[in-house]
């Protein structure tokens, strides 16, 4: 499903983001990404979402070269994908229910569909009794819930989670990680990027180390290792 | 874009303006205060467009007849004037009412009073005050009663003397003065307009990068340009029509307080011209609004859209 040849990211001549990475996520798959801070996790996040351009290589989501896609498509490669953030990224003005809603929209689904399958979901995040509440009126465990929401709502995929327990107790990063799990059973593929030494080894899934620009490890039974 | 699409940006484009209060309310004030900078331009432009027309309407030029001239080709003159299409109007007066308009204005002269007496026939002549339609051609209709043209070779031989040649001066500096004028005050206000139109775009702009973190969160989502641009181009529109109708209410009282205490000042009265041009008023304080409004958010928008 992704696939990346050889990419290079160059922000400073002297230390590149990321040097020469080779690697390949096949559909339906669980693959932590790993590593300290400043390792390139989320530069990689970035190539995949067409936020960044690499320096050299390549980025294929499915047979679609990333960095190819006129700049008018790039809103269609991402509403193929989920994407969960840190710092949750919600859109502040608007409801949990229209948070939810509004990646909907954008995707085109009618008020319909809308209104039968958003609250389905917020249930399913267990944030019913929320729906209209703004993001600043909800719990950091909350907020990252109703990431994953809007991440799922439009069944993608692919979900990316950026580093989606950095901002949360260890009680409300399980629970964040039980509903990526459930929902990778469910068949989605999922991308986590993490420094969480606790969520990787409950995982118990494919963990691929980076450091310094490079893969230093890909292992197939999930341990933390640095 | 489908109406579904539509419908959405307009909803969210309500939705964003009510809930952005004290931005919402900072911008909504910063326009009002443009859009009554153009108001007052407006008003500006008729004081002095009444003003200049007035003294223009002062300047003239008088044909003095012969004593005895025909009164035919008196009026013959006359009706050829008033078909030359330089000419606004032709006012003949008679021999008899130039006199008893000379000792109207004479009366506390005996002397004078007395030696016209003496006289006994009427000494004055008749007379024709021709208006221009503009300042400009009185030099052409003054050429062409001297004689320039050769139909007027008969009728040259009543006239005794055309005032614009002793006038002329005045005439052209008047003119000269009164067209600098409007073009200083074009620019003055021009100039005003210009400042109060950045001041709000900055304004906006600045409402704008509050959110330049929504904007990047909804391309994240997938969200396409003109779904992101439209929502904030529609609170621009309501912040201009918003601030037009505080503009249109405000300026009642504004120019009340003109049409009272100013109406001789500036020759003109400012409530009813402000009552009777509304809906010209209205027209013009709209679409500034509304167009300074969603240009703004579009330009503004753009900078995060283009990152």
């Amino acid at each position: 499903m992704i696939y990346l040849e050889n990419v290079s990211k160059v922000y400073s001549a002297n230390s590149p983001a990321l040097d020469s990475v080779n690697l390949t996520i096949s559909a339906g798959e669980f693959v932590s990404l790993v590593g300290h801070s400043g390792a390139g996790k989320t530069t990689i996040v970035k190539l995949i979402l067409a936020e960044e351009k690499p320096t050299s290589g390549l980025v294929f989501f499915e047979s679609l070269d990333v960095h190819k896609i006129k700049s008018r498509d790039i809103p269609k490669l991402r509403r193929r994908i989920g994407v969960v953030f840190q710092d949750f990224r919600l859109l502040e003005k608007k409801t949990a229910y229209e948070n939810v809603a509004f990646a909907m929209e954008v995707a085109g689904k009618t008020e319909e569909e809308i209104a039968s399958e958003v609250p389905h979901v917020l249930d399913l995040v267990d944030l019913s009794h929320r729906i209209f509440n703004f993001p600043h009126q909800l719990s950091g465990g909350e907020k990252q819930r109703l990431a994953i929401a809007r991440a799922i709502i439009n069944q993608p995929e692919l979900i990316i989670a950026d580093e989606p327990t950095g901002n949360l107790d260890p009680i409300n990063a399980q629970e964040v990680v039980r509903i990526l799990k459930k929902i990778n059973d469910l068949g989605t593929t999922i991308l986590l990027t993490t420094h969480n030494k606790d969520v990787i080894d409950s995982i118990g899934k494919r963990v691929v180390t980076i450091d310094k620009g490079k893969i230093i490890r890909d292992n197939k039974d999930g341990k933390y290792v640095l | 874009m489908s109406w579904i699409g539509t419908k959405r940006i307009i909803k969210s484009g309500k939705t964003n303006f009510k809930r952005s209060g004290a931005v919402s309310l900072a911008s909504i004030l910063v326009m009002t205060v443009t859009l009554l900078v153009i108001s007052f331009m407006i008003f500006f432009q008729a004081v002095l467009n009444f003003s200049l027309s007035q003294i223009k309407d002062k300047v003239d030029i008088t044909v003095y007849f012969n004593v005895g001239a025909s009164e035919n080709k008196v009026m013959e003159l006359k009706s050829y004037l008033e078909n030359l299409p330089e000419v606004s109007s032709a006012t003949y007066l008679s021999a008899d009412e130039v006199l008893a308009r000379f000792q109207t204005k004479h009366s506390d002269d005996y002397l004078t009073i007395q030696a016209i007496k003496e006289v006994g026939d009427n000494p004055l002549g008749a007379q024709i005050n021709i208006k221009a339609k503009d300042a400009s051609k009185y030099e052409s209709i003054a050429k062409f009663l001297e004689g320039d043209s050769d139909l007027m070779k008969v009728e040259t031989a009543v006239i005794d003397k055309i005032n614009y040649h002793q006038n002329k001066v005045i005439i052209d500096r008047l003119l000269t003065i009164a067209d600098q004028s409007q073009k200083l005050g074009f620019l003055v206000t021009l100039f005003l307009v210009i400042i109060s139109i950045l001041i709000t775009f900055n304004t906006i702009r600045l409402a704008i990068y509050i959110s330049k973190e929504e904007i990047g969160v909804m391309r994240l989502v997938g969200a396409e340009n003109k779904y992101i641009r439209g929502p904030f181009m529609v609170t621009g529109a309501i912040y201009g029509i918003v601030s037009s109708a505080i503009t249109l209410v405000l300026l009642f009282p504004v120019t009340a307080w003109f049409g009272k205490n100013m109406a001789d000042f500036l020759n003109v009265n400012l409530f009813s011209y402000y009552v009777s041009n509304w809906f010209q008023v209205l027209g013009i304080i709209l679409c500034s609004g509304v167009i300074l409004g969603v240009i703004s958010s579009f330009l503004a928008v753009r900078r995060y859209l283009n990152k």
